[in-house]
């Protein structure tokens, strides 16, 4: 294996490993967009996918498409309980103390999740088999094709979304500025509700597609959301192709780190460029300083 | 007409802080137990993080969700000077002092110029780098079979010891003195000085000495022109740099003197629990901490005494459920947040003040 | 707004009441003699589950089953077993409160090796028996008075391993290891036997044990000359590894750790577990092995009682070092009662106990008293069934 086959691997890996981080980073986006809350309960929405996908597939054998939609509408059930049963209720919220709560929420969900579904690690059923398809030298699995092209799919749907849609338009007002959004005749609480709705389906949709390839169990979600998170602020919270870009590139990051520096270091590689990447641009690769745009 | 204010509030700080030192000195008579002992000495430690990350949230209204990893560096800087390198326990708490200090304030200068969000992300991330730097750093030296460190962490810290010199003439005493009466005993060895804190009783009260410490000057800080900096600054940045406020100087300031609590903290952990590990330093920690303050109150020293004290308690009190626990923990957690905002304290005394006073 | 609070109060006070109820279903045993108390600790919950779950159940189910067999000389057993969450810090505390709260006459535990070495200093101080069911060799070495252990060290494993290497000429290895004690312990005994036996380790690599991903470090590996790879790890990782082996078109052998030997390693790799060669403790064959193996009865009543008590689990071999410590405590505690002191010795002098992990012959100068002859068998994967190759 001369030394460019071994970089090709490399990034192929890393464009793996990066769609998944992006489409968690999706998610933060989506809630932060219209509320600016960073939702730590986020990595377990993509925990409940995968675990929903698993019961209704694997277990109650019902057909793939019909399990893959139950479970995305059973997360994003979920995303709107946790808004109306504990984001809404608090009175004068603070970032602090919304960070806090959705830490709560996700050690409460994490909690439920092992008491229902126990810890054992469970191996989901890939979309299309397992027959890797190689590129050059390099191989890809075809599970992560499906993770690249449905996060492909998932951004496009956003962007008409956010930029044709009434709804779409009226939660980027709230973000930018609830109090002249309402004014406006915008609901805002609902908007935050959509958003939660729509952050718990987009989990749900990350964890059914990469259940196949990291396995599922209670406690997968946190480690992914930290990244998720990370991938969210490299690339700008609050804007979706920033979200994309940041966990591409931490993927990436990551994998080139393990393959060419030290596979012992490579978080703390991915984290060290994280803090490089605040510390000179702090509103991440895409971020714009002045105004938030999607 | 600030100064019958001023004084009148100090009288009542006087106050509070006397029943605390004699909370703290009676409780051991009622709990005779090492487990009992042992749990206050926690809370006690994290009582110290606390009032460091309470001036840093609570007054300054910097978030940070990577302290646990200044509690790490205290706690693996004294272990591993004083298993691997021999030092002093005190030097290598001092050392440790210093060293935290230099990081934090080299993390700080260019974090510290981040907010919010940002600001949180950049200090999760530097936690998590700790984190890995713990799990990977290994030593090696001549007295030791196997390399320590790694993911087993340090051990065999040795006990807190202030003076440990032996004269060695004890041998000759004992020999004379079972001479003269012909029975041989173990006498007392006189002739050397040890001060050596080597159970638990004894720690207890020099780690509350340490937070009772710390707290009065935690509220120092806070009465002075700092903490009315800090506050102004809590407030709104903007207004308080046109006050001219060094803004980011003061910020730096508290993170430095907030991981330095962190810092003490660590040592005093290190020859307590007699080993470190990456296991007790990671992200959950931080999160602890942080819970801890919000739970306690916001810019509140009693405050983070309680919040310590909470939440270091309700696994042990939740250890009933068995596997449940967690379930139980998320749900006060939520709970607190939603019904009491304002943390414990303040949540509690309004609500009663709210009664009564009405 | 207000109604709607009480509502979710209310809620949320009925799911505790539920749960409270839930975790209190247990019988008290019905035997006169004041209880024998066994403490426990294991990493119930967290990282670590893997260990302490079956660890947990296996001391329970002993404890049940020797209190319906009439106890200890008319005395029940009763165990308290306590939850570290894999960190240290909880140990220390949790050791303390067996210790000093619920009295208990010797302590099991801790799952982890890091959380063992940091709960010794209190257990010599304090002078409580203790059987770890972590595997570092520094437990045990050196001697430490109050201190034993169950579980092979990594050693024998890696000796196994070595032994199958040499026989089939193979010199030059890659390793890739996880990030956490079991990982770090394994790497340690590799590069520390590899010398001595002439193998040359030709790429070292690591993973989180959270990652989903190992093709960059398996790359790393693949542009070598190694001739085989030996993967040390727990679950999911060394599962990820075998599946990424597969994507990545390697051809050379794949050795694994005891670390997967469990069902749910096969479970979770699927075809990628095929051609997989790992030493794992006879648990996991105890069918598949000759008659005149004298512990092949004791795995197959212990296989039976595990998957009876706890329907929908399979028996791993973790369960077994809880259920070596119990049968050597609760034995010890027969001649020795109450007394701390004489039970440390009657363990001490366990012989020819036949037990999960092998034949256990403690004494003064060993104190896990296993050979890897007993301890551990080489098993290979095929058709998703173990073999054994030797």
């Amino acid at each position: 294996m001369t030394f460019v086959d071994q970089l090709l691997q490399f990034i192929l890996s890393g464009i793996t490993q990066g769609s998944i981080y992006a489409i968690v980073a999706l998610g933060f986006t989506i809630i932060y967009n219209s509320t600016e809350i960073i939702n730590f309960a986020q990595g377990e929405f993509v925990m409940l996918g995968a675990m929903f996908m698993l019961t209704l597939n694997i277990t109650l054998g019902l057909p793939l498409p019909v399990a893959f939609i139950l479970s995305v509408i059973a997360v994003m059930i979920i995303g709107v309980l946790i808004d109306i049963i504990v984001i809404s209720p608090i009175k004068k919220p603070t970032q602090l103390s919304l960070i806090i709560i959705t830490i709560g929420a996700s050690i409460f969900v994490k909690g439920v999740a092992m008491f229902v579904w126990k810890k054992d690690y469970h191996a989901a059923t890939p979309f299309s088999g397992e027959v890797p398809i190689s590129i050059g030298p390099a191989a890809i699995t075809p599970q992560a094709l499906w993770v690249i092209g449905i996060t492909g799919t998932v951004l496009i749907f956003l962007h008409i979304f956010f930029e044709y849609t009434n709804t779409g338009k009226g939660m980027r007002a709230c973000a930018i500025n609830p109090r002249a959004a309402s004014l406006l005749g915008i609901k805002v609480k609902r908007m935050v509700l959509i958003s939660f709705g729509l952050a718990g389906a987009l989990g749900a949709i990350a964890g059914i597609i990469i259940a196949p390839i990291t396995f599922a169990n209670y406690n997968m979600g946190l480690m992914l959301g930290l990244k998720g998170f990370c991938g969210a602020v490299i690339g700008g919270l609050g804007s979706v192709p920033g979200a994309i870009v940041g966990g591409f590139a931490l993927g990436i990051l990551e994998s080139l780190g393990a393959g060419l520096i030290s596979s012992a270091y490579k978080d703390a590689i991915a984290f060290v460029v994280l803090l490089l990447v605040l510390f000179m641009k702090p509103t991440g690769i895409l971020g714009k300083s002045e105004s938030k745009r999607v | 007409m600030q100064m019958p204010d001023k004084k009148k509030y100090f009288n009542r700080n006087f106050l509070y802080v006397g029943t605390l030192i004699a909370t703290v000195i009676l409780i051991p008579y009622f709990l005779r137990n090492d487990y009992y002992l042992h749990v206050l000495i926690l809370i006690g430690l994290h009582a110290i993080i606390v009032l460091g990350l309470n001036l840093l949230m609570g007054y300054a209204g910097q978030i940070s969700l990577g302290h646990a990893a200044f509690y790490g560096l205290g706690a693996y800087t004294s272990g591993i000077l004083t298993v691997v390198y021999g030092f002093h326990p005190v030097i290598a708490a001092l050392i440790a002092l210093l060293f935290v200090g230099i990081i934090a304030y080299v993390v700080g200068v260019p974090s510290l110029k981040l907010k919010g969000h940002y600001l949180a992300m950049a200090t999760l991330g530097f936690g998590i780098i700790a984190g890995i730097i713990f799990n990977e750093m290994k030593f090696t030296a001549s007295h030791l079979d196997l390399p320590m460190g790694g993911p087993e962490g340090i051990t065999d810290i040795p006990k807190l010891y202030l003076i440990k010199y032996n004269l060695n003439i004890d041998q000759i005493l004992s020999l004379k003195l079972s001479d003269i009466t012909g029975v041989s005993q173990v006498v007392p060895n006189l002739y050397a000085f040890n001060i050596v804190l080597d159970n638990d009783l004894k720690y207890y009260y020099l780690v509350w000495t340490f937070t009772i410490v710390i707290l009065i000057l935690s509220s120092n800080i806070i009465n002075s022109r700092v903490g009315r900096a800090l506050r102004a600054l809590h407030t709104s940045e903007t207004a308080a740099s046109t006050l001219g406020v060094d803004i980011q100087k003061y910020k730096v300031s508290v993170f430095v003197i907030s991981a330095l609590f962190a810092s003490i903290a660590g040592s005093l952990y290190a020859h307590f629990i007699a080993s470190v590990g990456p296991s007790s330093f990671g992200f959950h920690k931080s999160i602890m901490l942080v819970v801890m303050v919000v739970v306690g109150g916001m810019a509140s020293i009693w405050g983070s005494i309680f919040g310590a004290a909470v939440i270091t308690l309700l696994p042990e009190v939740l250890h009933v459920f068995e596997d449940f626990d967690i379930i139980i923990y998320g749900l006060i957690l939520m709970l607190i947040l939603i019904f009491l905002p304002e943390g414990l304290t303040r949540g509690v005394i309004d609500r009663v003040k709210g009664r009564f006073f009405k | 707004m207000k109604g709607k609070k009480f509502l979710l109060l209310g809620f949320l006070l009925i799911i505790s009441a539920g749960l409270l109820v839930a975790s209190c279903e247990k019988a008290p045993p019905e035997l006169t003699g004041e209880p024998y108390v066994i403490g426990g600790i294991f990493s119930v919950t967290g990282r670590a589950s893997f260990l302490g779950e079956p660890e947990k159940k296996s001391m329970e189910l002993y404890a049940e089953i020797i209190n319906s067999e009439g106890g200890i000389n008319g005395h029940p057993v009763e165990v308290v077993i306590y939850d570290d969450e894999g960190d240290a810090t909880n140990s220390v505390t949790l050791v303390k409160k067996l210790i000093e709260k619920d009295n208990v006459l010797a302590i099991i535990g801790p799952s982890l090796s890091g959380n063992t070495l940091s709960i010794i200093p209190v257990i010599e101080e304090k002078e409580v028996p203790l059987v770890s069911c972590a595997a570092s060799v520094k437990i045990t070495q050196p001697i430490k008075k109050w201190v034993f252990k169950t579980p092979q060290t990594d050693v024998m494993a890696v000796e196994k391993i070595y032994e199958y290497l040499i026989a089939n000429n193979i010199k030059k290895i890659a390793i890739i290891t996880v990030a956490n004690g079991f990982g770090n312990s394994g790497k340690e005994q590799l590069q520390l036997l590899a010398p001595g036996m002439d193998i040359v380790i030709v790429a070292e690599e690591s993973f989180g044990p959270e990652d989903t991903d190992m093709t960059s470090q398996l790359t790393v590996i693949k542009g070598t000359d190694a001739e085989a790879i030996i993967c040390w790890g727990t679950n999911p990782g060394p599962a990820i590894v075998a599946k990424n082996i597969v994507q990545l078109d390697i051809k050379i052998p794949l050795f694994q750790s005891h670390g997967v030997a469990s069902p749910k390693f096969i479970d979770i790799a699927g075809d990628a577990a095929n051609g997989i060669i790992l030493p794992s403790g006879k648990i996991l064959v105890a069918k598949e092995l000759s008659k005149s193996d004298p512990q092949r009865k004791v795995l197959l009543n212990y296989k039976k009682l595990y998957e009876d008590a706890f329907e929908g689990s399979n028996v791993s071999s973790f369960g077994g070092h809880a259920w070596d410590a119990m049968a050597m405590v609760t034995e010890a505690l027969k001649v020795s009662g109450t007394d701390r002191a004489l039970l440390r010795d009657e363990i001490e002098k366990t012989t020819d106990y036949i037990g999960i992990h092998g034949i256990f012959n403690m004494s003064p100068e060993d104190h896990n008293g296993l050979n890897k002859e007993t301890a551990f068998v080489l098993l290979k994967i095929e058709d998703g069934k173990w073999v054994i190759i030797e």
